[in-house]
């Protein structure tokens, strides 16, 4: 049996398919922080870009939670 | 006159002359940018550049680095003179402007590393994409999560290649209520430090 493909998402693991975009993994994890920066296999995603760039199997994403105060 | 010997005297052989030689960029000069700047000024970095267009209230004495007769003045001149007050010996650019992402390379394109000292989340979110798409190969050190007080384990760092975050990534400000001085304080200390150790590494 094929194993089941993946990507992770700040750690946790979840189920690859073809044509999931970057705006779906914070839909996929929940995610409504309002500011936050994305990067991909160490690469920053602009904000524009997120519903267009695809997510390549085993991408690694890390989502950061912006917030006010300074 | 105090020379240049006397006044960095008793400085690390190694890290010291790096530091002297460092652009370090300073986005924001409100409780987090003061004490950053403070910070780094005392410890010998060579130049500053440092972008605030607001200017110093009474509202702002509860955490930020000026004083009760500095209010009214620019931020950028008031920390410029808190500086030179100690370090007579650091080349301070001074911007105040707001941020944006039009003139954001001519601010900080001189800049060896670049540390986010900015008070709205949309602003840091401006800024980390600007930096890490016009400068994805320098280090920027930015902030989030600072409101309260304690929960000194809370507070630690998150480096994502040339980005680190320093905070608890969690606390969010009250309405109404400001951040409180020490635990910005310990947030920007962590920010400038953090820059210290990169300059030193060679960056």
């Amino acid at each position: 049996m094929a194993e089941e493909s993946v990507f992770f998402v700040n750690g946790n693991k979840l189920s690859w398919k073809e044509g999931l975009v970057v705006a779906d993994a914070l839909k996929m994890m929940n995610y409504t922080f309002k500011m936050l920066v994305i990067k991909m296999n160490g690469e920053l995603v602009k904000r524009e870009n997120w519903q267009t760039t695809p997510i390549p199997e085993n991408a690694d994403i890390k989502v950061l939670h912006l917030i006010s105060g300074g | 006159m105090i020379s240049r010997e006397e006044y960095f005297s008793k400085r690390d052989p190694i890290a010291f002359p790096l530091w002297q030689k460092a652009t370090i960029g300073i986005a924001g000069a409100g409780g987090l940018g003061s004490n950053i700047a403070l910070s780094l000024a005392r410890a010998g970095t060579g130049t500053l550049i440092i972008a605030d267009y607001d200017i110093v209230t009474l509202e702002n004495l509860n955490r930020q680095q000026y004083t009760l007769a500095q209010i009214g003045k620019l931020k950028v001149e008031a920390l410029a003179e808190n500086i030179r007050s100690f370090n007579p010996f650091i080349t301070l650019v001074l911007h105040p402007v707001k941020i944006t992402s039009a003139n954001f390379n001519a601010i900080f394109g001189n800049a060896d590393l670049l540390i986010e000292a900015l008070d709205e989340a949309e602003q840091k979110e401006m800024l980390i994409s600007c930096w890490a798409s016009n400068y994805p190969n320098k280090h920027l050190i930015a902030a989030s999560g600072l409101a309260g007080f304690g929960k000194n384990a809370s507070i630690h760092t998150e480096h994502y290649g040339f980005l680190h975050i320093v905070g608890d990534m969690k606390s969010e400000l009250k309405p109404e209520i400001s951040p409180v001085a020490t635990r910005v304080a310990v947030v920007a200390n962590m920010q400038a430090n953090l820059a210290l150790e990169l300059i030193a590494k060679g960056i």
